[in-house]
């Protein structure tokens, strides 16, 4: 099938809360899914919605083809959910928690010993196989939630805020774990705040403000969405920062008159730089400095999304 | 691919999380030893410091014993409430709900671990009870009744703790059901015959399901009544009380298991 996710027009309140309000989204088979919003935006909720956790009040979803209101089990079959609180049993230790799921998913007492230690080699858990995971760091749980997950390869792996809480060097650890799983062409959906971490592992990002999906689309795109990449011109003096406002007439230049800057957008080609650098020259404005500026996901998600405007609504 | 649970679905299910609840029960000492030290301390309060004052018709210890152990499964099942509850709020409920199990399978795992819990505990009141001079004065059948009976009230006592402890919102809520059955002992045959309490205590001590599971054992053990109820009318009580708890339990406690939405 296409799509390893089509959600339609998705609702869902907690009495006057409404907390989705008209989700649409489709998730090619094979891809990972980028779910970007502020604490509070509906992630968690739609995650919840998608792996049969909640029920929705209206409009459509399917995942792996079920419907997941009326096909709950099928749906089950298909995702593994990795919390935005580890999904471990923490009474348990690595080794009886991967054996544990092993045999709900009716693997046999040798598969299951065998699935549990090839799991434990490749998630790097060696070291605390036989440990009870309350002793475990942050890093550590979610690569037992992750291993977990993938004790039965699933169709769609959510990965709710995976590395949220985490260290620098965890974060990565997670990171890399996350690209092998897509590499092996399993589809996933994946929350976080982090715009760094979307711009990392998402092919494609959806961005989730107020319970609506605000923008879509790669990382590339949505970093021109907002605004294209600009030369910044710094100018010394307000008399050539005159000149150069003069010389290049057009709506899409912006200036700060207090810092004496312009930024020109630019396609970023040597050509058009040199260009705009020879024109300013004949006009005597000439900057002091010259600096390219390229738009980041922070851009995106600020302009995107406003807190003042949903604390208004 | 069926997507109705079978049968041997659930009993494979089940037999995963029996061994799953076994394991967190023999990580947790504490939480067994608690639930067992009071109700060992009331018996020896009970025999040593009231019981001189009780005129119950012979030894204050052959009276009070089967009121021990029900208070005993009452705290035990309060653990159980407790660890329901504490199990619902950690991040591997989500996943078992969001695997493709029998909804009822968790909480038959939490039943089973503490179903033994209590038979451990219920060993050990017995063995201090014989200790402190308990004399049964019971034949094999009449063990095996007793046990029996003890089994399925522990049973269905524990499935509604389970079920309580899903109901609950936190830990110190399910908590709070302990205290429910550690009182419900008071107002029951288990201390005092029933015709020694007000009117108003003697009603209600005398038709609450603790009582006919309470005299029957006693029935079993002493051969002897305080209601004045044949043995069997008692028993009949008290399979009865068991059983409708039990099914009441068991048909919430998987539905609640699924419907939770926090």
């Amino acid at each position: 099938m296409a799509y390893t996710v089509e959600v339609a027009d998705l609702t869902k309140s907690y009495g006057a809360t409404e907390v989705l309000r008209g989700v649409d989204l489709t998730i090619p088979a094979g891809t990972v899914h980028g779910m970007l919003g502020a604490n509070g935006a509906g992630k968690t909720t739609l995650v919840r919605i998608l792996a049969t956790l909640i029920g929705y009040d209206g409009g459509t979803a399917r995942v792996a083809g079920h419907d997941v209101a009326r096909d709950a089990r099928a749906v089950r079959g298909a995702v593994s959910l990795t919390g935005q609180y580890a999904a471990v049993d923490e009474v348990l230790t690595t080794r009886e928690n991967l054996t544990m799921v092993a045999r709900l998913r009716r693997l046999s007492g040798a598969a299951s010993a065998a699935r549990t230690d090839e799991l434990i080699s490749r998630f790097d858990l060696g070291a605390i196989a036989d440990r009870r995971a309350t002793t475990y760091s942050g890093g550590q749980r979610r690569r037992l939630d992750l291993a977990m997950s993938m004790v039965v390869p699933p169709t769609l792996l959510f990965l709710d805020e995976p590395t949220t809480g985490l260290d620098p060097r965890s974060r990565d650890q997670v990171w890399a774990t996350v690209r092998e799983l897509a590499d092996t062409g399993v589809t996933v959906l994946l929350t976080t705040q982090y715009l760094e971490e979307a711009d990392q592992l998402a092919d494609r990002i959806s961005v989730l403000d107020g319970g609506r999906i605000v923008a879509e689309g790669t990382p590339e795109e949505l970093k021109t969405q907002v605004a294209g990449e600009v030369v910044r011109l710094t100018y010394g003096d307000t008399a050539a920062y005159e000149a150069a406002l003069a010389t290049l007439r057009t709506p899409e230049v912006t200036a700060d008159r207090v810092l004496l800057t312009v930024d020109v957008p630019t396609d970023g080609s040597p050509e058009s730089l040199r260009r705009l650098l020879d024109s300013l020259a004949v006009a005597g404005a000439s900057p002091r400095r010259v600096g390219m500026h390229a738009p980041s996901l922070d851009d995106v998600f600020l302009t995107l999304t406003n807190p003042k405007q949903e604390a208004l609504r | 691919m069926s997507t109705a649970t079978t049968i041997s679905d659930a009993v494979l299910d089940s037999r995963v999380m029996i061994r799953r609840g076994l394991i967190r029960s023999a990580r947790d000492p504490e939480a067994f030893f608690t639930a067992l030290a009071l109700p060992v301390a009331l018996m020896l309060l009970f025999v040593y410091v009231f019981g001189g004052a009780m005129s119950t018709g012979g030894e204050y210890v052959d009276y009070v014993v089967p009121g021990i152990i029900l208070l005993c499964a009452g705290f035990g099942a309060g653990t159980t409430a407790v660890a329901v509850a504490d199990d619902m709020t950690n991040g591997i409920v989500d996943r078992f709900r969001s695997m493709p199990i029998a909804a009822g399978s968790v909480i038959v795992g939490h039943v089973v671990a503490s179903v033994a819990r209590n038979a451990i505990a219920t060993a050990l009141v017995i063995g201090v009870a014989l200790l402190i001079g308990w004399r049964p004065d019971a034949g094999v059948a009449e063990w095996a009744a007793a046990i029996g009976l003890l089994a399925l009230f522990v049973l269905a006592i524990s499935w509604l703790a389970a079920t309580v402890g899903l109901l609950a919102r936190s830990k110190d809520a399910a908590n709070a059901f302990t205290m429910v059955l550690a009182f419900l002992p008071y107002v029951s045959t288990a201390f005092v015959p029933a015709h020694t309490l007000p009117t108003a205590l003697r009603g209600f001590a005398e038709h609450q399901p603790m009582t006919p599971v309470i005299e029957t054992l006693r029935g079993l053990w002493m051969g002897t009544s305080t209601t004045g109820q044949p043995l069997a009318d008692q028993a009949w009580w008290a399979l009865g009380w068991c059983a409708l708890i039990l099914v009441v339990s068991a048909v919430a406690s998987a539905r609640l298991f699924r419907r939770r939405t926090t």
